[in-house]
């Protein structure tokens, strides 16, 4: 009731003295945050790793080492590709088993190095050199951070160093540190704020030197008071970081929403941070940094919040990256999963996986199981026809009218939707379907909108000729038909300025 | 993988939703409405009880009719068509013939509803549309009324309620002699103020022994059952608000330049069918706009083109009318009221 009222005040905006911070519109579904109590553990590793080239967003990384050849944990595996690509580097002591197509969460085949673990393999990273980091230039910061293989761990998997890059013509004032983590079930970031804060300032420091912001702003929604009050006893005299809580509401860990709410400022559409002197950085990421960075070591492992109503042993494990999902649910305790979801991410924008032998990626921050029960809760949802209740018009944080958008997708008239209704500003956040009671899947029809738009894009791009009678794309959800599984075409992991 | 055939359910993202269907909302709305014609049961007795039932049931088997004609299945279940059939009773005189009121049920479902393509589809509120055609085909009937609260409403009907289907009603004058206390007029308060110039006193207004239409007597209790369902977020409270407060600023403009011709705010307020209009019709949510300011514009409309038929046109109330006008401007008003996109660029937040 309290919420409820309070929201109810908050949406007169920011006029008001008592009001939170925070952006406008947006949901707020359940929070079902039972780990965030439990401390972080580890998991031991899996007798066999798998590591995908491409888990980033940029180019595959290039093998380094050969098959049969014995690595240590934290050894360079794979190479950097150029600059919007990051190294891989041994989560285990072991042998490289094979370099082949293994199934991940991008696919059923991806070109994976597959490394057999020794009994005897310990958690002591024996690889890297500790540097001064004192001594390093913001260019040599940025090296220093590809070097670690660093991607930002809040689900977008873009390489952190192209990230802390500031386009050429901009100047960064401040570094806002993204400690929202607003998505529903997920407590990694909580964890980290709370147990590894000494290493997440460092790593804000490290973080504000590169882009030379004065500056740094650590938001955390108001439902954590403890990482709130943790991080504000660790912070420097100085007064250059500050935290400030926002309210609980998602999506408020997207970029351009936690910019509004925690700094007032408003990302041109289509626009990035930099835009408005802004970058921003997942709390995972920097207190991960924070600790490679001095050691010289590479990203061999990270927290992810195994939870769900199908996990007997829920909570934040530090998760060796490359871990089968067999084994992780194995050890937090899901017997059976048959007639089971798993999801990686969180349930708002994470991905539904088909195969246990999906390995943790960098990108990974919770693996959730539903059970049968859930399923058939959701199954048993009717789709209606659009009532225009105008639901989706004040939840979608981005402005746009998903009501109309939906209708448009369902003529087919991608074109309209991305010249006149603003597509292209959708981020998938999913507030839309979160909130629609006629079930209409309308983020799942924008994903493919979307992709049918990019697809004719490039089409018209390569001089090919579009034979409208010829091409017709799937559309996978039919109005009426309900959900088909994986009947969408959709990008699989969220484009960058996606990362609540 | 083993040998063993597992079932991983696959769909895409979100994975959770907030879980109010369409059937909360509708249902909820039914909820908020059976106190209403409770009330009306009370004030006009069995005769009001069959006539809700009668539209009721006539939209029902209207609706059952069509959703299987059209292959949709059965989309009685979303209690829409219960709805239209519960408001329709209570914009309709107590003492309106069952078979006219199962003629307004099935053309407010077949022409304000199927006729459109089905739930969300309608441009106009299905009730009001049924409303209209009978009032169009029935003038007399839809203009006859019975006092509120007469002696014997609980043992016996309206003598007009159970007229043979197609035949016109008997008259109620005998009727009304042996069963009302002198002085009944069988005017509306509306009609009164236009052609007696008689204002009704709120306390008669809100105590509901006023005549008229069962949804038209009881403002307090509409206002709750509405407060009701904009606490619960099944209906948005800006309609309501722009409506009855678009209403009383240009029915208070009016009264200050001649108190002595035009009634004071409150009058316009209560007597009619604004209340029930503002509440629980111009709220539909497919006939009206999507965004908040497209609302308040649709909803001031509806306020200020109810008290100009009033007080201009040959009608006594002009809610439905204002509301249909309202309904076909929704169209419109959305494509000119788009929600601001976050960092549109030229103008500042």
């Amino acid at each position: 009731m309290t919420a409820g009222i309070l929201s109810f005040l908050s949406s007169f905006g920011s006029h008001l003295p008592f009001a939170r911070k925070t952006f406008a519109r947006g949901v707020h579904p359940a929070s079902n945050k039972s780990t965030a109590g439990t401390p972080l553990r580890r998991m031991p590793f899996a007798p066999r790793m798998i590591l995908p080239l491409a888990q980033h967003i940029g180019k595959p990384a290039v093998p380094t080492i050969l098959v049969g050849q014995e690595v240590v944990r934290g050894q360079l595996i794979a190479r950097a590709d150029g600059f919007l690509s990051v190294p891989l580097h041994a989560p285990v002591d072991g042998v490289v088993e094979a370099i082949e197509l293994m199934p991940s969460a991008r696919g059923p085949w991806t070109e994976s190095i597959v490394i057999r673990t020794y009994e005897a393999s310990t958690q002591e990273v024996r690889w890297g050199e500790p540097r001064d980091m004192a001594a390093l230039t913001p260019a040599e910061i940025i090296q220093a951070i590809q070097d670690t293989g660093m991607v930002g761990l809040g689900g977008a998997a873009f390489p952190s160093h192209a990230k802390l890059t500031v386009p050429k013509g901009r100047t960064i004032h401040t570094l806002v540190v993204n400690g929202c983590e607003c998505e529903p079930y997920l407590t990694c970031d909580h964890r980290i704020m709370v147990e590894r804060t000494d290493d997440l300032i460092q790593g804000i420091r490290y973080a504000m030197r590169a882009v030379g912001a004065e500056k740094a702003v650590i938001g955390v929604e108001d439902n954590k008071p403890d990482a709130v009050a943790a991080i504000r006893a660790r912070l420097p005299a100085d007064g250059s970081i500050t935290v400030e809580a926002v309210e609980t509401k998602y999506p408020q860990g997207a970029e351009k929403m936690l910019i509004k709410s925690a700094l007032g400022l408003e990302v041109p559409a289509g626009g990035l941070p930099s835009e408005v002197g802004v970058v921003v950085n997942n709390v995972g990421t920097l207190a991960l940094l924070g600790r490679l960075l001095p050691s010289g070591q590479g990203l061999t492992e990270r927290v992810v919040t195994v939870t769900g109503p199908g996990i007997s042993r829920p909570g934040d494990y530090w998760v060796p990256i490359g871990t089968p999902m067999r084994h992780v649910l194995e050890w937090a305790g899901a017997e059976d999963v048959t007639e089971r979801e798993i999801i990686l991410g969180g349930p708002m924008m994470g991905q539904a996986i088909a195969s246990l032998d999906v390995p943790v990626t960098k990108g990974v921050s919770g693996i959730l199981v539903f059970d049968r029960r859930d399923i058939e809760t959701e199954s048993a949802r009717k789709t209606y026809a659009c009532i225009k209740c105008g639901e989706c018009v004040q939840a979608c944080p981005m402005g746009l009218n998903p009501s109309m958008l939906g209708l448009l997708a369902a003529s087919s008239e991608y074109d309209r939707m991305g010249s006149g209704y603003h597509l292209g500003d959708c981020f998938e956040c999913g507030c839309c379907t979160y909130v629609c009671p006629s079930n209409i899947p309308l983020v799942q029809q924008f994903r493919a909108a979307k992709g049918v738009l990019r697809d004719r894009a490039e089409a018209v791009k390569s001089k090919l000729e579009l034979h409208e009678s010829g091409e017709r794309f799937d559309f996978g959800h039919k109005e009426g038909e309900g959900r088909k599984p994986g009947g969408s075409r959709h990008p699989i992991n969220p484009p960058p300025s996606a990362k609540p | 993988m083993t040998g063993k055939s597992r079932r991983i359910e696959l769909r895409a993202a979100p994975h959770v939703k907030r879980g109010v269907n369409v059937e909360t909302i509708m249902l909820h709305v039914v909820l908020a409405l059976l106190p209403i014609a409770g009330f009306s049961v009370i004030q006009y007795g069995l005769s009001a009880l069959a006539l809700i039932m009668a539209t009721t049931v006539s939209c029902l088997l209207s609706e059952r009719l069509f959703s299987r004609l059209s292959g949709q299945g059965n989309t009685l279940a979303d209690w829409s068509a219960t709805i239209t059939g519960l408001l329709l009773a209570l914009t309709l005189p107590p003492s309106f013939p069952l078979w006219m009121a199962a003629v307004a049920g099935f053309a407010a479902i077949a022409l304000g509803k199927v006729l459109f393509g089905g739930l969300g589809y309608n441009v106009f509120n299905p009730a009001l549309v049924g409303r209209a055609f009978v009032q169009a085909a029935f003038p007399v009937a839809i203009t006859t009324w019975a006092p509120a609260f007469f002696p014997g409403r609980f043992t016996g009907f309206i003598p007009t309620t159970f007229t043979m289907p197609l035949m016109t009603p008997p008259g109620l004058a005998e009727w009304l002699h042996q069963h009302v206390v002198d002085g009944f007029t069988g005017a509306t308060p509306l009609a009164r103020w236009k052609f007696e110039n008689h204002v009704a006193s709120a306390g008669d207004l809100l105590s509901g022994v006023a005549t008229a239409s069962a949804g038209e007597t009881s403002a307090l209790l509409i206002l709750a059952c509405g407060l009701y369902l904009a606490a619960r977020k099944f209906m948005d409270w800006r309609i309501p608000v722009a409506v009855i407060g678009s209403a009383a600023l240009v029915a208070l403009a009016f009264h200050l330049v001649d108190p002595g011709r035009y009634p004071a705010p409150v009058f316009v307020l209560l007597s009619g069918g604004l209340m029930l209009g503002a509440v629980f019709m111009a709220t539909d949510m497919a006939t009206s706009p999507v965004t908040a300011t497209g609302v308040w514009i649709y909803g001031a409309v509806i306020g200020v083109v109810t008290v100009m038929i009033r007080y201009f046109g040959g009608l006594t109330e002009g809610v439905m009318y204002a509301i249909l006008i309202g309904n076909a401007l929704v169209p419109l008003i959305d494509q000119y009221t788009q929600p601001r996109v976050f960092g549109a660029r030229g103008r500042k937040a």
